[in-house]
């Protein structure tokens, strides 16, 4: 005991300088240059909520203002009021619903079938399915909207075809997507086999294995195809640019942009009604910040 | 016995080795079968049905009204000499050529900062990430304002530091930046994914360089970048693809197509730009189609070009280690 006494003062004093160097670069250069990387990335969203915040004079002051003169907490009021935000935002989340029920149900499905069943040919269909993650989707563009424009609507959302109904939207969600589906499937391939194998001598069909013995595990899996496909719909631009040809119809990303087709753009509405659209994503972040960090590093360990 | 009897009537009995499955097989297919049914269905559909439809109606003059007229290969010598296909090609052929390995340096960049043991490293991790995954046109909305050389706070920056302050959406030379920089918030994503590819090298592979003395750029060029090479293909070709398909924040740029041209001089007329002007403001239908069937080809080019290349420098060997 008393060695140590004597011998932990000498350690500790002796060697300061590199102590000192030890916590520079172990500590603050490392927060240097991570608070530096994030100053950098919150900077455009520090602008949108602060020009959302400037009366339009000051808005388009030169020099800027970095903080507002004046808090105009009405711009988000006037936001809302400038286009029909109400019936955008009602219009956005049917479509992210829609889109998210289909994700989910059939990756869900299709997963199992490439992954708890063994079939010959399974593994190379796989592979198709997975090689179509690297076509750029836009190359069917052109002939899908006039495929699109031949089938009938039924008189869904008074169309006579699916053009300008949400059906082009959300139907092609219930067939899978390649992204979604690897990620399944490599959660699926995890559960044990005993389980189904159980299940079968039980007498269970594929059908009620697949329900009420795989489908439990897999909760979280869900959970993650699901936030990721919410977003995804949410976040979408081109297909509703497309697809949707009536005002009543577009969702808050077409919306948007009525923002800046009149003559004088008022901006800091603009930042506002584009802070209030980015506002749901960062709640959703905040509160399932785990199950998006899951579905990046499942699905990205292996291309 | 039983299972051949059944079968005698077809004429896959003739080629027993491939055709004559099992029972458990045959029904393990069936159900296989049926559970991939939906991406089955969706890829016939929506994926090779169009793709052939789209090879079809690129031999066509066709508006989208009236019926298609076959025209054979016009409209492929038309685009040859149409001097705005050749500009889609080239912003976007530019656009990609800096935005891919400016994504990699950012992504590599963001997953070595985030690997240091800093206690609040999550708070960081989550700051990086979560500009991926906000809506790219409400980020286009906000560069327009945000890159503004007026009132932007980016030129305010650059200029307080005594720095020349670009015209990033009017002048053509710096349009193009403007959509890198827009992508790059989107590096969170792959600075996970790279994180991953980080924390899966073994730490003795860094212990023992130090041991024969390597310093930080050496242990970093001899061994992370390697290890790493797996992960960084995966995001050139990635990267590839989507930077063929840049679309959103060109056209937001632009002002969404009401000022007439696709930016300054046309320098945001990006590819896909360029395919929705045509099929959907001008109503070329078969010209847009084989503009379609291009990017189609040159994409599968590009990405077996790729991996061809990818042979001299990805490293494979750390996954038996």
């Amino acid at each position: 005991m008393a060695t140590t006494e004597v011998a932990r003062p000498i350690a500790r004093t002796a060697p300061t300088g590199r102590r000192y160097r030890r916590a520079l670069t172990h500590s603050i250069l490392p927060r240097f240059v991570l608070i530096l990387f994030c100053l950098i990335f919150i900077a455009p969203f520090y602008w949108m909520v602060v020009s959302s915040l400037k009366s339009v004079q000051e808005a388009s002051a030169f020099p800027p203002t970095l903080i507002p003169q004046a808090w105009r907490w009405q711009n988000f009021i006037d936001a809302i009021n400038y286009i029909p935000f109400g019936l955008y935002a009602i219009n956005s989340l049917v479509i992210t619903v829609g889109a998210t029920i289909g994700a989910v149900l059939s990756n869900t499905l299709i997963a199992y079938g490439f992954s708890r069943i063994q079939w010959p040919g399974r593994n190379k269909v796989f592979y198709i399915c997975v090689a179509t993650i690297f076509l750029p989707y836009p190359v069917v563009l052109v002939a899908l909207f006039d495929i699109f424009s031949k089938l009938p609507s039924f008189g869904i959302q008074g169309g006579h075809s699916w053009i300008n109904t949400f059906l082009p939207l959300i139907v092609p969600a219930f067939f899978g997507n390649p992204f979604y589906i690897f990620l399944m499937r490599q959660f699926m391939m995890g559960i044990p086999k005993e389980l189904s194998d159980a299940a079968r001598v039980d007498g269970a069909s594929e059908l009620q294995t697949f329900w009420h013995v795989i489908l439990p595990l897999t909760r979280p899996a869900v959970t993650v195809i699901g936030i990721l496909a919410a977003v995804a719909a949410w976040n979408e631009f081109l297909l509703p640019l497309l697809y949707l040809q009536e005002n009543d119809k577009y969702p808050l990303a077409i919306g948007l942009a009525f923002f800046t087709s009149e003559h004088d753009v008022a901006y800091n509405l603009l930042m506002a009604a584009s802070t209030l659209i980015v506002l749901p994503v960062v709640v959703v972040f905040i509160l399932a910040q785990r199950y998006f960090i899951e579905g990046i590093t499942v699905g990205g360990v292996k291309g | 016995m039983a299972v051949a009897a059944r079968t005698t009537n077809t004429a896959q009995t003739a080629r027993p080795s491939r055709f004559n499955l099992g029972k458990i097989e045959r029904r393990n297919l069936s159900w296989g079968l049926f559970f991939i049914s939906p991406w089955l269905i969706g890829f016939l559909v929506f994926g090779i049905l169009p793709i052939v439809y789209t090879f079809y109606l690129s031999l066509t003059r066709y508006s989208g009204l009236r019926d298609a007229v076959f025209i054979g290969i016009n409209n492929y010598t038309r685009l040859a000499a149409d001097p705005l296909f050749w500009k889609a090609a080239t912003v976007t052929l530019n656009y990609t050529v800096l935005a891919v390995p400016i994504g990699v340096v950012v992504a590599m960049l963001l997953a070595i900062a985030m690997n240091q043991k800093v206690r609040e490293v999550t708070i960081y991790r989550a700051i990086f990430y979560l500009p991926s995954i906000l809506p790219v046109f409400a980020i286009s909305f906000v560069f327009v304002v945000f890159l503004n050389p007026g009132y932007g706070l980016v030129n305010w920056f650059l200029s307080s530091l005594g720095l020349p302050s670009p015209n990033w959406l009017g002048d053509p030379h710096y349009t193009i930046m403007a959509l890198v920089l827009i992508a790059q918030l989107g590096a969170g994503q792959w600075a996970l994914v790279f994180l991953a590819g980080l924390r899966g090298i073994p730490t003795e592979l860094y212990e023992s360089a130090e041991i024969d003395g390597a310093g930080a750029v050496r242990k970093f060029i001899s061994i992370t970048l390697p290890l790493m090479t797996p992960v960084i293909l995966y995001d050139i070709i990635i990267g590839l693809s989507f930077g063929l398909q840049v679309f959103t924040s060109a056209y937001i740029l632009t002002g969404g197509g009401t000022r007439g041209a696709a930016g300054p001089d046309n320098s945001l007329l990006t590819y896909v730009y360029f395919i929705y002007q045509q099929a959907f403001q001008f109503g070329q239908m078969g010209y847009a189609a084989a503009l379609s069937v291009v990017l189609f080809v040159v994409s599968l080019l590009l990405a077996g070009a790729v991996f061809r290349w990818a042979r001299g420098w990805v490293f494979y060997g750390a996954e038996e280690a």
